[in-house]
């Protein structure tokens, strides 16, 4: 069968699980007086379409900037004004200022819904479609079978079409940033990167690998002549697509401080809520907060963060690949997710994404990260009633990812890309040799342990002493499996020797 | 899509699990009156006597399906008063709590485990001519791809609601046992299929005669014509004792009660009118069509006099009887006089020049085509029992290929209707 109808097929898999995804529930549906994510979406489309740009990021008697006040960079603004002047075409009451607050119904939910499809088909999708079709030295089944898996990883689905945001855009853009940069367009690569930023700033994850792989490149083609040249047309690059995204911003200081102040909210603390990374989780044992302070708190994190990211970004400025730049992607996000300050559990997305290009390369360890990326938004899930298609969407994904690659078998520790690592290490622990047994077991255990927790957090009701015994408990074993993972991508890239290129020949 | 490793039925269940997966992300979808309907019926089944239960009326949608899915419902309503005792109240018209509607999903996604099975038995009996090496290529892999994750089929059973995928998978295994010369157990599962939903007497014909034909009469002549002195008695009071004992299951306790008049009342109701609320697309829609064209010409042109016209309109989606004004009324005798005569050249090839299996399948089609054409008060869904059936020839031919993009995708189409919100049509 032709590439082309297969990948047809797969798209519209991809779509039709999407969209049922989005019959659902929202985050926040009918629970004022906040309500939730769809809430803020609606409601910038009311601030952006009503009001003069010079007020969207600034506290007003029109915009309460407490009531979801905008914290996304100026894309976000732009692409909710666009969503607002079709809005009008179809209802004004959904985007009147001050009247539509909390407006649910079910047309309204279909726009929403309709906006964030669009969204993705067109950016995100596409380039999925072209990753996986370019990939080097692959068969076409495994081609589809790539494209299947990424387009149905539960995660982004959930958040995107269930929670209800737009993270499709931003990633898809990063995405494109990676497409471009494995082409040598370095240039569209980089454009395609600020796009990102300038979407959501989280996107400064993957901005650390981007620019040690750029700068690597720079120095391989010699400081002195052409590394120069492109390094310049990279900087420009940059600074005016940010000056292009920041323009009408950009007329007072105050504007840009202002903006920065709503994307950096520094006073929020350490992390809100139930997150699956290293501060909440030994906040079960010690109180940071009251043990240290706020500047000791931000420092703190700072350090740990930039101490596990250093190696991978290291190796890869003075090595670039383009293997060594997807796993930095990889390391560098679940470093910043583990210890940096007021992460979200959506954030994890940041990271899969980058995993998902790993999936036909290392079957067995992405599909398992994946599926704890997504059981660790569990909690976030259940609050908004999308257990149904929690359970069924990771169902799915595991199947078609079992069917395609055949993970189960490929547990040796070549296919695991550890073969120096092992080499390495069985000098040391002997009993290393029944590496891909073990790798077996802790992935049936580590499942079956999502499972039961997953059953525990939907049927059970916690005691009283420990309201948030579930969540926790969810958030403790996801950050767990988040370090392992982070030992276990750092040890390919740092091991991933200069043997690299004779490696990829035997795949 | 492969798997790497190629086990042979692996592909089968991703196929049949994936579906299922994705029918239970159907759950939170809308559902039409047919889900009070079945809510109705298992709480007449669990709470009165047999005696009553094709009395009881409190409720419009009164029991009007064989005594086999009387049965049926019955068996499931206790398991229904697991998950919440107040659907099974007679009393509780329309209750959709929550738990019930996840119940009655549930229900249908699990009886489609018969369908899966029937499928994987029709899948055995295709071959193609050219047996490609790759999977997607295969006509059973093809064959499974369009039974299991038929649209059509979809759209009705997990949406709008009803219970038609077991129901099929008692045909399609009743087809494949026929194909596999298992001709006993084809009539049995086909019998107790009529008695489970008596829609399928559409395409009894066809089972007659085939049954008889190449089954009763156990040889041909040379030339393939019918050789009378091959009867076999034993074969076809084997037959007829199946038939009759089925029906004496289904039947029997409501005939020692002296109820069939009822019964059957109940089963033909013809008093519901020509047309369906939903016109099917079927012969009778266009002859309203042309009636009501010809009475609206006819007012514009002063033919007629607007005062001897009578009010109701037949697309208004309420179900009643209608006079048509310019052209001649129909009756069901007419109906089935008209089905009668389009079904006898199929059943007239498959006596004088049987085919074996195949050609008995392709009579089925043109039997379910021509009764959904000319039969009275037919559902668009009816379509479905065309398009199944036609899945297993299009794999092997690509004549009967072409037909199948025809029809599935106008049945399909024509099943859009039965889909009420915009977020459903997308």
């Amino acid at each position: 069968m032709e590439k082309w109808s297969l990948m047809t097929i797969t798209v519209l898999l991809g779509l039709i699980v999407r969209w049922m995804v989005s019959f659902g529930s929202y985050s926040g549906a009918g629970k004022p007086p906040m309500y939730g994510d769809y809430e803020a979406q609606r409601h910038w489309q009311e601030v952006t379409y009503n009001l003069p740009i010079k007020q969207w990021y600034f506290n007003t008697s029109d915009n309460n900037l407490q009531y979801w006040g905008l914290d996304y960079p100026p894309l976000t603004a732009y692409h909710s004004l666009l969503c607002a002047y079709v809005a009008k075409l179809i209802n004004p009451d959904w985007i009147a200022l001050h009247t539509s607050r909390g407006y649910e119904s079910q047309p309204h939910k279909l726009f929403m819904r309709a906006t964030v499809l669009i969204a993705d088909l067109l950016v995100y999708i596409p380039a999925v479609i072209l990753y996986c079709c370019y990939l080097k030295e692959t068969s076409t089944k495994k081609k589809i079978a790539s494209a299947l898996c990424i387009l149905l990883y539960p995660g982004l689905i959930l958040i995107d079409y269930g929670h209800f945001q737009y993270n499709s855009v931003s990633l898809g853009f990063a995405l494109w940033g990676v497409l471009s940069l494995s082409y040598d367009w370095d240039l569209l690569g980089s454009l395609a990167f600020c796009l990102a930023i300038n979407y959501k700033q989280m996107e400064l994850y993957h901005s650390l690998p981007f620019f040690c792989y750029l700068l690597g490149k720079c120095f391989q083609k010699g400081l002195t002549g052409k590394g120069l040249v492109l390094l310049i047309k990279i900087a420009f690059t940059v600074v005016a697509s940010f000056a292009i995204c920041w323009l009408p911003f950009c007329t007072e200081v105050e504007q840009i401080l202002q903006v920065l102040r709503r994307l950096f909210p520094i006073d929020r603390g350490l992390f809100e809520d139930k997150v699956a990374n290293i501060w909440c989780s030994l906040n079960v044992l010690i109180k940071i907060k009251n043990v240290m302070s706020p500047q000791t708190q931000l420092k703190l994190s700072f350090a740990f963060t930039f101490l596990t990211l250093l190696p991978a970004c290291i190796k890869l400025t003075l090595q670039p690949s383009l293997r060594g730049f997807k796993f930095a992607m990889i390391s560098c996000a679940l470093s910043f997710f583990l210890f940096s300050f007021q992460v979200h559990e959506k954030s994890i997305l940041l990271v899969s994404i980058p995993v998902c290009l790993m999936l036909n390369e290392i079957p067995l360890m992405s599909t398992w990260f994946l599926l704890v990326s997504t059981f660790s938004l569990l909690p976030l899930l259940l609050k908004d009633g999308l257990l149904l298609a929690y359970v069924v969407t990771t169902l799915a994904f595991l199947t078609v990812c079992e069917t395609s690659f055949s993970i189960f078998e490929k547990t040796s520790e070549e296919d695991l890309q550890l073969k120096s690592f092992s080499l390495s290490i069985r000098g040391y622990i002997p009993s290393f040799k029944a590496f891909p047994k073990i790798i077996k077991s802790l992935f049936i255990v580590s499942v079956t342990l999502m499972g039961i927790l997953t059953l525990m957090s939907a049927t059970l009701t916690p005691p009283q002493k420990l309201p948030d015994l579930f969540p926790v408990s969810v958030s403790v074993v996801s950050c767990l499996h988040f370090l392992f993972f982070l030992m276990y991508f750092n040890a390919v890239v740092l091991w991933d020797s200069r043997n690299g290129r004779n490696q990829k020949k035997i795949h | 899509m492969a798997a790497a490793g190629g086990s042979g039925g692996c592909w089968f269940l991703a196929l049949a699990l994936g579906v299922s997966l994705l029918k239970c992300l159907l759950i939170p979808t809308y559902h039409s009156t047919d889900f009070e309907v079945h809510r109705n019926w298992l709480a007449i089944t669990h709470n009165l006597p047999v005696s009553e239960w094709y009395y009881e009326a409190t409720s419009e949608w009164t029991l009007d399906y064989p005594p086999f899915f009387a049965w049926f419902e019955y068996a499931l309503s206790h398991v229904a008063k697991y998950f919440d005792q107040e659907m099974l109240v007679i009393q509780n018209l329309n209750y959709s709590s929550h738990a019930t509607v996840f119940f009655q999903r549930l229900s249908v996604i699990f009886t489609d485990i018969l369908f899966v099975y029937a499928a994987r038995e029709c899948c055995r009996c295709v071959n193609g001519k050219r047996p490609g090496k790759e999977l997607l290529e295969k006509p059973m892999f093809v064959l499974a791809v369009l039974l299991l994750w038929n649209f059509g089929l979809l759209i009705v059973d997990h949406i709008h609601f009803q219970y038609n995928g077991f129901l099929f998978g008692l045909m399609l295994l009743s087809v494949a046992r026929l194909f596999q010369k298992r001709h006993l157990e084809g009539a049995l599962l086909f019998a107790v299929l009529l008695h489970f939903k008596h829609i399928y007497i559409y395409v009894a014909p066809a089972y007659c005669v085939y049954l008889l034909r190449s089954y009763c009469f156990t040889a041909n002549k040379a030339d393939g014509s019918l050789k009378w002195s091959s009867f076999s008695f034993l074969r076809i009071t084997l037959l007829g004792l199946i038939v009759c004992l089925v029906s004496a299951l289904s039947l029997g306790p409501f005939a020692v009660l002296g109820q069939l008049p009822q019964v059957i009342s109940r089963l033909f109701p013809f008093k519901r009118g020509l047309c369906h609320a939903y016109w099917a697309p079927n012969f009778w829609a266009l002859y309203n069509a042309v009636d009501k064209t010809l009475a609206v010409v006819g007012i514009k042109y002063k033919f007629l006099d607007p005062e001897k016209i009578p009010k109701a309109s037949m697309t208004g989606g309420l179900v009643q009887e209608f006079q048509h004004t310019v052209l001649p009324s129909v009756t069901p005798l007419a109906t089935l006089i008209c089905t009668f005569i389009s079904i006898l050249p199929s059943v007239f090839c498959l006596w004088f020049k049987p085919q074996g299996p195949r050609g008995f399948l392709q009579c089925l089609i043109l039997c379910a085509l021509s009764s959904f054409m000319f039969g009275w008060h037919v559902h668009e869904k009816a379509i479905l029992l065309a398009i199944l059936p036609l899945s297993l020839l299009s794999v092997e031919s690509p004549k009967h290929a072409g037909i199948y993009l025809i029809l599935t995708t106008t049945g399909h189409f024509s099943l859009f209707p039965l889909l009420f919100t915009p977020p459903g049509k997308v």
